[in-house]
């Protein structure tokens, strides 16, 4: 039998337009894949000529997804070129801002995005509630929410759903896949942690509002500061943000984390095999300051650097002169690979390839993406989560070091070894994912620590939110860069600023490392090499492919079909709608 | 013109006023209506067979919970108390009405809002007891087999469902450049598609309904909103960014109740969620008369909370009911945040308010594009008449503050 060619469009589940095509062997292994973002808004051309104080807005708009980070980090970028410090409340409020989109994404991320690939809800209906109860002890010491009354309201909530003959948003899933491991008592403390999540993520986003004004789209962030100063000032405010701090960290700690370390147990023959590694070289652009030392010199929550060849023993300082972007596989023209001070934003459209089957395909060989492939000093890298815990690790952070290092013991003992689990494992999309739940974990205790540093500051008479800066001096000409760790990674905003309006804008974002096309050296993207070497269990269901491409968090949406090296759809694999279950 | 004068033409402005009591008569026809729509949907086969009763109980929420919010929603809805009883009774019958929601040129901050849905909790359950058919951002199918599900559900609703649409469509130089599944159809036929089989079009958050940041000069790939391009059917504006899921809720529950769709202004947009002034309801106005202004970013005015027109507030440009419904379950709002308004449920705000600084003192691109312009330059059109109608209040209400002090 020959190779197949997969299309997977829509990417559903992420934010985004996204396609994923790829090649797989007679063996149904993944020899070759593509990944194209099929959507353009033109939002760098548009910002071009603004007022650099209202970019931040307008950029915010990039995503509404990992919304506020686009948004500061565009004011960043300006504060930067201006020269202008903010004051320490302003520093912790957009620390705990962005830490609440932390938390809030994460979780969002982890069960209603990304559990669908690991959780089987149709699987859920079978389990015993009592056993289930019982099971959740392995995972948790204390475990949230799945007592066996809880478990069994949870169980009979589905069990109606389901007679109801409607799936909605669940109907034409992989159920049944047999990629799909956990037991059906696992798979209902997934469902119930899937339900609750939920609400969760309903008071997790109520903590960006109370500094934001809203979320999705904050909007207290401004050069020189915030504006939120009559709540921080209010004692009733910031407990607010604390008591609902409290209780996401409970969930993290008792539900997300217990459910990670259950699935990673589950799927750990994957993380040992290393499925869906990829290229092994993590960068970070790093992140959350926690002093109020000058631009990029305080020390940050998250160190920069850049990891090569899964290498935990060296770590390369980074360097933002040596990002650069290449656009011979994507959908603009430009000569040679720019950096984004002077980076062009140029459409050239070349389209799809459309067969005699009806489907349109990728001209792999030529442009087929709107995602520029960044490249840093000659290295395609991923970053992320994982990049987050690796540089972290290899720069023998403390904080990091311990966190991750717990979740390895822990998961060492689970899976009956005398010792930790190798720090391989994390170089998987096991490991992507797991390495999310670490740093939520992590975020959460540090959050603690600034909202208490926040009002003690306020308290000790501190109300400073802004720094005044003279505008029509610092704006003539000046050029700056806004650099931090989003949830999804790297974020860097890079503006010049010209007689008070913005000369050029350009933004490398989380999801242009990680979902670019090929390079002009023909090398792949983190999500494209991450993808190559993947078994896939049923080529009509590529919930293999889902699963690796959702373990990154895409910010784009996609899509994915199956095809055989000549082009043709193997047309025949119409599944049911009417759900197995 | 003076204050006054400007004021009252401001608040006359035609499609933007509200009814708010339109008499006895009026309410037992709609009553009458209702009552029909409504026992029309109790005898059509349910597609779910969801019993709110049952769901109430599995979610912990008591049937006095549930009349709460129905008595809220009446109210957001501006209906009489009386209404309560239908309003409960439309939301026992939601999952009727099927519901499509497509992505375009979007950020998905709609779809984020949504999730988000205001408290009480109960919003979050009306919205899996609808029948939500298809969101990209949470369904669990993924290319072919979502393809096929949106096929199948279209056929299957065909004529009953509402077709939800966040993000603007590009039909200029980016007509080709964005497209949907594995047969590459474009943004444009994709909505044009799935429009045609539904009852009624919503359209939500600012790009959807006008473009929003796509269709900001110089508008690259030639972005515009639903109505642009959707011809024949009915079509609900529900702007900002995002919109709020509370009038997102609200607007499907009318459309149960009444079969119909809700009264709109003069940009499609239903009057119970944008017949409201921000600056008329903003918790700030009383700083704004007395001449209280907050003159830069944590200034003293910042810490007291004084009116943020001067800091570029466009409150008094905008329709929307935030100042009222709040955002995040009512946990705050911009302006409760200390930041202004930045008009961002009217048209092409990104070109007009979407700035620190009041109309006057804003350079912002010509809608145009390319040509720079003040508002002064863009003559007596009606935003620019707005706003030097408010500055001209603004001074004179500087000017009454300031007599003040000096008694």
């Amino acid at each position: 039998m020959a190779n197949k060619h997969i299309i997977v469009d829509p990417i559903t589940r992420i934010e985004g337009h996204l396609r994923i095509e790829a090649v797989i062997d007679e063996n149904n292994v993944i020899k070759d894949a593509y990944a194209s973002s099929t959507m353009f808004r033109g939002i760098e051309t548009i910002l071009k000529g603004r007022d650099p104080r209202d970019a931040g807005l307008l950029a915010m708009r990039i995503c509404g997804v990992c919304t506020g980070t686009h948004y500061q980090r565009s004011i960043e970028a300006v504060e930067h070129a201006f020269n202008v410090k903010i004051p320490k409340n302003a520093r912790l409020v957009r620390n705990l801002m962005q830490g609440s989109l932390y938390l809030h994404d994460h979780v969002v991320h982890f069960y209603h995005l990304h559990g669908l690939d690991w959780i089987d809800i149709t699987s859920a209906l079978k389990a015993d509630p009592k056993k289930a109860a019982q099971e959740a002890f392995k995972w948790s010491d204390t475990p949230h929410g799945v007592g066996e009354g809880e478990l069994k309201a949870v169980q009979e909530r589905l069990t109606k759903f389901v007679k109801q003959g409607r799936l909605g948003l669940f109907a034409n899933g992989y159920w049944g896949n047999k990629h799909y491991k956990l037991t059906p008592e696992q798979n209902l403390i997934g469902v119930a942690h899937y339900l609750e999540a939920l609400d969760m993520q309903r008071d997790m986003s109520k903590m960006m509002a109370i500094y934001g004004g809203k979320m999705p789209h904050p909007q207290s962030i401004v050069v020189g500061g915030v504006t939120c100063v009559q709540d921080i000032k209010n004692p009733a405010r910031n407990a607010e943000f604390k008591s609902l701090l409290t209780k996401a960290r409970n969930f993290i700690k008792n539900a997300y984390l217990a459910d990670i370390a259950m699935a990673g147990t589950v799927y750990s023959d994957e993380a040992l095999d290393g499925t869906g590694a990829g290229l092994k070289n993590y960068m970070t652009y790093g992140g959350y300051r926690l002093d109020d030392n000058e631009f990029y010199k305080a020390s940050l929550l998250f160190p920069s650097g850049v990891v090569l060849n899964g290498d935990l023993s060296k770590v390369i300082p980074f360097d933002q002169s040596k990002v650069t972007e290449d656009v011979t596989h994507s959908w603009y023209s430009a000569n040679a690979p720019q950096h984004p001070f002077d980076g062009t934003t140029i459409p050239e459209y070349t389209g799809l390839k459309k067969e005699s089957d009806g489907l349109a395909y990728l001209k792999t060989d030529e442009k087929y993406s709107w995602i520029k492939s960044p490249i840093y000093d000659d290295n395609r890298v991923e970053v992320g989560p994982l990049a987050r815990m690796v540089v972290g690790v290899a720069s023998k952070n403390e904080r990091i070091t311990k966190y991750v290092n717990s979740f390895l013991d822990r998961l060492g003992h689970l899976l009956g070894l005398d010792k930790a689990a190798p720090a391989s494992v994390l170089f998987s999309t096991v490991g992507r994912t797991a390495a999310r739940a670490i740093e939520t974990e992590m975020m959460a205790d540090v959050m603690m620590e600034w909202i208490d540093e926040l009002s003690a500051n306020v308290a000790s008479g501190d109300h400073s939110t802004w720094t005044e800066f003279d505008f029509d001096k610092v704006s003539k000409d000046a050029k700056g860069y806004g650099l931090e760790e989003a949830p999804r990674g790297a974020l860097g905003h890079w503006v010049k600023i010209k007689d008070g309006k913005i000369e050029n804008y350009q933004a490398v974002v989380p999801s242009t490392w990680n979902a670019a096309p090929r390079d002009g050296k023909g090398r792949m993207g983190a999500y494209e090499a991450a993808l190559i070497g993947t078994k896939v269990a049923d080529p009509n269901q590529p919930l293999e492919i889902l699963r690796t491409v959702h373990s990154f968090d895409p910010c784009i949406a996609c899509a994915v079909h199956i095809v055989d090296t000549k082009g043709k759809e193997l047309g025949s694999f119409k599944v049911s709608t009417s759900c197995s279950i | 013109m003076d204050r006054r004068d400007a004021l009252m033409k401001l608040f006359s402005a035609k499609g933007v006023k509200v009814n708010t009591n339109r008499g006895e008569a009026y309410y037992n026809r709609l009553k009458e209506m209702m009552q029909k729509r409504l026992d029309e949907l109790s005898n059509t086969p349910a597609v779910t067979k969801t019993d709110i009763n049952k769901v109430l109980d599995a979610e912990g929420l008591s049937r006095r919970d549930f009349m709460k919010w129905a008595s809220a929603i009446t109210a957001m809805l501006m209906l009489p108390a009386s209404f309560t009883p239908l309003v409960a009774k439309a939301a026992e019958l939601m999952n009727r009405v099927p519901v499509i929601w497509i992505e375009l040129q979007d950020c998905a901050g709609n779809s984020e809002a949504i999730l988000r849905s205001d408290s009480p909790t109960i919003d979050e359950l009306i919205l899996e007891t609808i029948n939500l058919e298809f969101n990209e951002t949470l369904m669990a199918a993924a290319g072919h087999q979502a393809e096929e599900h949106l096929d199948e559900a279209m056929k299957r609703f065909e004529g009953k469902y509402l077709c939800v649409v966040e993000g603007s469509v590009p039909i200029g130089a980016g007509k080709e450049w964005c497209t949907i599944g594995a047969r590459g159809e474009t943004f444009e036929k994709h909505l044009l598609r799935v429009s045609s089989k539904s009852a009624a079009v919503v359209a939500v958050g600012t790009c959807a309904t006008f473009g929003g940041v796509p269709a900001a000069a110089p508008n690259p790939t030639g972005a515009v909103g639903v109505q642009d391009i959707v011809k024949g059917k009915p079509i609900i504006n529900i702007p900002a960014c995002p919109a709020n899921p509370a009038n997102i809720t609200g607007t499907i529950l009318h459309y149960v109740l009444t079969g119909q769709i809700p009264e709109l202004d003069h940009l499609n947009r239903p009057k119970f969620a944008f017949g409201y002034r921000i600056h008329d309801n903003c918790e700030r106005r009383a700083h704004f008369d007395a001449g209280e202004f907050v003159e830069e970013w944590g200034d003293e005015g910042a810490e007291n909370n004084w009116c943020l027109y001067k800091m570029g507030c466009k409150g008094p440009m905008t329709f929307n009911n935030c100042s009222i419904v709040r955002y995040n379950s009512g946990t705050n709002w911009p302006i409760g945040a200390g930041h202004g308004c930045i008009g961002c449920s009217e048209p092409q705000f990104w070109d007009k308010y979407a700035t620190e600084r009041p109309m006057a003192d804003s350079h912002f691109k010509a809608p145009t594009g390319g040509v720079e312009k003040t508002v002064d330059e863009f003559g007596l059109g009606l935003l620019s008449a707005a706003g030097i109608g408010i500055a001209i209040h603004a001074a004179l209400s500087a000017t009454a503050g300031k007599k003040e002090e000096e008694k």
